[in-house]
């Protein structure tokens, strides 16, 4: 009964959640990634490439310079399943213009792997407002069909809207003690993506303004092994 | 030998100077001393005698004699304490203290021109260290005073203090240095610790002075099964109270104190003046809580360990331990609080807080009858306070790393220090030390001209501002609302549980939680109202080895228990009844369902170190049976696990074949480890502490050290960072061989108990601190239930949101 090997795998199927926004079914994968199977499209926010070397920059700690590798061997994998034609990088996809120029050469070929073969978009951000040239399309932000793509979700924006920004993180109370997971945040009108990047923190959704953004009927989508969804607003929290 | 002056000054007090008191005075020149004597020994003027003398022989300008102690009150103290005598000597000198709590003003002018004796903290002092003008600050400088050096000398605080006596002995080769310790098991090491290498320090002792007088307090209701609030006891604390003229009741959490000050404030029906002190008070309640007590105007002041350590409050003649002392040293430390007069013995009562307390009470007290005194583990500096030290080094100056080198050697806990350790820690602080990737243009230190120092000078401020080897859980400031006073501070944590009306103790008030503002918790006053427990904890302290041998022996059979109270030989005949009790050479195990959780408690005795160990590893097996453990906590006597299944064959889960493979894997895994990355990586300024008032509110910003600890793992597994982790984590999660030889010890002998519901021993540790929680599969199996009860809760299962289960 007891296995003799030193690790032990979860043989738990990966569980996927669909929805639909604006006539749009959409796909919140556990690893935080968006995917729009009937367009082609994946969708990621917040990579923050190139991180620990803008701290080191600006005088900081020497963090682990790993985070750029690491965020991009996710997306990878994400690519790999899926197969998109399109990716979409919903902005602040590198800590600061300048560690955009300063991404090292292994980090640019992998980039490179990546982008080939498919149209890329990086939608600008409030920390990389101007990206060098590497490769894809820059865009303020872009509209496929119904939805309308951006960094910063507009108060009173149309209907459709997929933003970033914002890192959403909820916490739920369980019987194996209270968890804290990134989430995907959405309601009738308006999704949120969490960060995707390896070095991101996160913020709690029902903080303002996150929470201010969302009907009284929002859910949350939280990342992990699997994904699950919760309301945004419970009766405790009410 | 006594100046003529100084022996009339004696005199006229009506005093004789001690024999150790003359014994140091005698060996003022030698390089280091360590004096050994109970508290009330007249340590701190045996401290500093010689340097009154030789300011009263010859003027001197700038610093003389630095005191360093590990409190901050204590340096407030020994000032008020010294004043009078240099006053009364007609001594033209300064006396100042300088720790967190100073004014800048006072800082600054501390730093042009130093006063005579300066009384200090370690982090006050590595602050002026890190100056560039620290030559000039301790020009003059010629004694060094460590109080309670025996405190300091088991954590990191005293490592950083030694390392920068190291670097003050560079400044001032002829410096002497003097500590002062209470009774401890081994004078010798300390010693060792304190002299500078390889030089070893003279050890004066002072008469032990009598036998204390300590007593088990009756009460009129019996102590609960389980909790550790002592409130059962407030009537006749307070009775003690009202008999003794000023008392100390020292209780082991913040929170504790809090709850247990309401209830004495319940029943104290004269209204007699009685104060609060413990670390999360804002810095004005404390203050004028010491002040009142100096003052003599206080009758009592529930305390924690903040009040612990040598402060000399003269009228204290009674003092009372609520809750069992987790070690014997500190007991009797805390007991030397009352009656400061040399010859009379202490008074103290211990009140246990549960039935399991009052056994450990009783065991405590034949420890220290039998002067049974707890051995300190041995440990070598940790490396993580090297790479603060010498991030430290390079801010006051340029420096070359042979010679910081053969400076470091010198501090007692470092003499060991190989030169790779060194290497690695310089190389750290450079470059980071990562093995993959090199941070070759945005170096730290650079090396310029063979010297070693700061790439960019501005990183100085941030250093400056990570200093210091306590890493505080988070916390937020209480105010009230408008601008209010501040009343102290809640952790993070608990701060993200409360929603506006929730009402909560501090500062012995009930406050009612209005909401956040600008990191500050903002509260109004909710006299009256029944407070929600407050739930910020204070240190978290592990019961001695020794005292748990004790325990054992009294519990395991009946003809111990003459000198227990009828009450508790009661509550263990029924814990006989129902279980078993448990014996030395056998396993008692209990499983019993309690709301939702499955639990099993194996009753080792073999110390929370050991059983913390034993918690990571059984709940590996439990993982890979399928039992779906979701947490454990270990005390000194028991491990406590709960889960969603239920044991019922926990003898394979002990087989020493199994429980070895996997080990290392498994450590590296858990929270534990994490927790302890988390600390040695502030300390070694790989993260920033977060500072009251400075964090940004830009939350996203900030990630949890978790992800450093993860990524290291896979990219860099054998980083500076990450072996420091594993060295630390050794020292709390004790080796291997000693859960082999108890489970040697036991042989298979397990006896498994189906209780019906928890047991009268089971009990006390279901409210222990310190749960570490699994996340294994029991975590994603416990969210989804959770999840779809929140969705049914809230009306929304709609049919648009599915879950499509794939292969990974």
């Amino acid at each position: 009964m007891i296995a003799e090997s030193g690790s032990f795998l979860f043989c738990i199927a990966m569980t996927v959640t669909q929805f639909v926004l604006s006539g749009a079914t959409l796909t919140a994968r556990p690893s935080g990634a968006l995917w729009w199977a009937e367009a082609s499209i994946l969708c990621v926010a917040d990579l923050h490439l190139g991180k620990s070397e803008r701290m080191a920059r600006l005088g900081g700690s020497l963090l682990p310079p790993y985070e750029t590798q690491e965020t991009l061997a996710r997306l990878q994998a994400e690519i790999d399943a899926l197969q998109p034609r399109s990716v979409i990088s919903l902005g602040d996809s590198f800590d600061d213009s300048t560690a955009a120029q300063h991404v090292d050469d292994a980090a640019l070929r992998h980039l490179g792997a990546l982008m080939s073969g498919r149209r890329w978009l990086w939608i600008a951000g409030n920390h990389d407002p101007d990206l060098p040239d590497i490769g894809g399309s820059h865009m303020e932000e872009v509209s496929r069909g119904p939805l309308t793509f951006r960094h910063i979700a507009r108060p009173r924006s149309n209907a459709g809207e997929v933003s970033g920004h914002y890192h959403p993180k909820t916490r739920v109370a369980t019987r194996a003690g209270t968890l804290s997971r990134p989430c995907f945040v959405h309601d009738d009108t308006r999704l949120i993506l969490p960060a995707f990047g390896a070095y991101t923190g996160g913020l709690n959704c029902t903080a303002s303004p996150l929470a201010s953004l969302f009907s009284d009927n929002a859910r949350c989508i939280l990342t992990g092994k699997t994904t699950s969804t919760v309301p945004l607003i419970t009766r405790a929290s009410a | 030998m006594l100046p003529e002056k100084f022996q009339y000054w004696f005199a006229r007090r009506g005093w004789c100077p001690h024999p150790h008191q003359l014994e140091l005075l005698a060996q003022a020149d030698t390089p280091a001393t360590l004096l050994v004597a109970p508290t009330g020994g007249g340590k701190t003027l045996a401290g500093f005698l010689p340097t009154l003398i030789d300011l009263d022989r010859a003027p001197h300008d700038g610093m003389h004699t630095l005191y360093v102690s590990p409190l901050k009150a204590l340096a407030a103290d020994i000032k008020r304490n010294l004043q009078s005598p240099a006053e009364e000597l007609n001594l033209n000198i300064r006396i100042e203290d300088r720790t967190g709590d100073t004014k800048q003003s006072a800082r600054q002018r501390q730093r042009h021109d130093p006063p005579q004796i300066l009384l200090t903290t370690p982090e006050s002092l590595t602050l002026l260290l890190s100056y560039e003008d620290a030559p000039r600050i301790f020009a003059g400088l010629k004694r060094v005073v460590v109080d309670e050096i025996h405190a300091l000398a088991e954590s990191k605080r005293g490592d950083q203090l030694m390392l920068c006596l190291s670097r003050l002995q560079a400044l001032r080769p002829s410096l002497t240095r003097v500590g002062l310790s209470a009774t401890v098991e081994n004078p010798a090491r300390l010693a060792q610790y304190l002299a500078p290498n390889p030089q070893a320090a003279r050890i004066v002792h002072a008469d032990p002075g009598p036998m204390p007088d300590i007593q088990l307090l009756e009460t009129a209701h019996p102590p609960p099964w389980a909790g550790s609030g002592g409130r059962h006891a407030a009537p006749e604390v307070m009775q003690a109270i009202r008999e003794a003229n000023t008392t100390l009741v020292f209780i082991n959490t913040r929170a504790l104190a809090e709850l247990f000050f309401r209830a004495l404030w319940d029943v104290n029906t004269e209204d007699l003046p009685i104060g609060i002190h413990h670390g999360s008070l804002a810095r004005e309640a404390r203050s004028k809580v010491e002040a009142a007590m100096v003052g003599g105007t206080l009758r009592a002041v529930v305390c924690t360990g903040s009040l612990d350590l040598g402060i000399d409050w003269g009228n204290v003649d009674l003092v009372i331990q609520v809750g069992a002392p987790k070690n014997v040293k500190r007991l009797v430390q805390r007991i030397g609080r009352a009656n400061h007069r040399y010859n009379t013995p202490s008074r103290a009562l211990l009140v246990p807080a549960n039935r399991f307390e009052v056994v450990e009470c009783r065991a405590a007290l034949d420890a220290v009858f039998a002067k049974d005194l707890d051995a300190d583990p041995d440990r070598n500096g940790p490396l993580d306070v090297l790479c603060q030290h010498i991030l430290i080094t390079a801010c006051s100056a340029p420096f070359d790393a042979d010679t910081l080198y053969r400076q470091v050697k010198t501090a007692g806990p470092y003499a060991d220090l190989p030169r790779a350790n060194f290497d690695r820690c310089l190389e750290f602080c450079a470059t980071g030390g990562y093995a993959l990737r090199a941070y070759d243009r945005w170096q730290r230190l650079m090396q310029r001209d063979g010297l070693w120092s700061l790439r960019d000078p501005r990183s100085g401020r941030a250093i400056r501002m990570n200093i210091g080897t306590i890493v505080e859980v988070e916390t937020l400031a209480v105010r009230t609302r408008g601008r209010g006073a501040p009343l102290g501070e809640v952790e993070e944590a608990f701060a993200a549980t409360l929603t506006p009306g929730d009402t909560f103790l501090i500062g012995g008030q009930t406050v009612r939680y209005e909401g956040l503002r600008e990191m500050t918790v903002e509260v109004s006053k909710a006299a009256g109202k029944k407070p929600m427990i407050a739930v910020f904890s204070g240190v978290k302290m592990a019961t001695s080895l020794e005292l748990s041998n004790r325990v054992i022996a009294m519990l395991s059979d009946p003809v111990h228990w003459g000198n227990l109270p009828g009450h508790t030989q009661d509550w263990l005949e029924l814990q006989r009844h129902i279980s078993a009790l448990p014996q030395p050479g056998r396993l008692l195990a209990e499983t019993f369902w309690r709301a939702d959780r499955a639990y099993l408690a194996l009753y080792t005795f073999a110390g929370r170190n050991a059983n913390q160990t034993l918690g990571l590893l059984v709940t590996r097996r439990m993982e890979e049976a399928g039992l779906n453990p979701t947490g454990f906590v270990a005390t000194d006597y028991a491990l406590l696990i709960w889960g969603l299944t239920r044991v019922t064959e926990p003898a394979p889960l002990l087989d020493p074949r199994n429980l070895r493979a996997g080990l290392d894997l498994w450590l590296s895994e858990n929270a534990v480890m994490k927790r302890t990355f988390r600390s040695a990586a502030v300390i070694a300024g790989l993260i920033e502490r977060n500072l009251p008032g400075k964090r940004k509110t830009g939350r996203q910003a900030t990630f949890s050290s978790d992800i450093l600890y993860d990524t290291l793992r896979k990219y860099d597994p054998d980083h500076l960072m990450m072996q420091i982790t594993r060295a630390e984590a050794a020292r709390g999660l004790v080796d291997y061989g000693r859960i082999e030889a108890m489970l040697d010890r036991i042989q298979g002998r397990i006896d498994l108990v189906e209780a019906p519901h928890v047991t009268p021993i089971a009990a006390p540790v279901l409210l222990e601190l310190g749960k570490v929680p699994i996340r294994g599969r029991a975590q994603e199996t416990a969210l989804a239930e959770a999840a779809a009860d929140l969705m049914a809760e809230a009306g929304l299962t709609d049919v648009q949101h599915q879950t499509i289960k794939q292969k990974s």
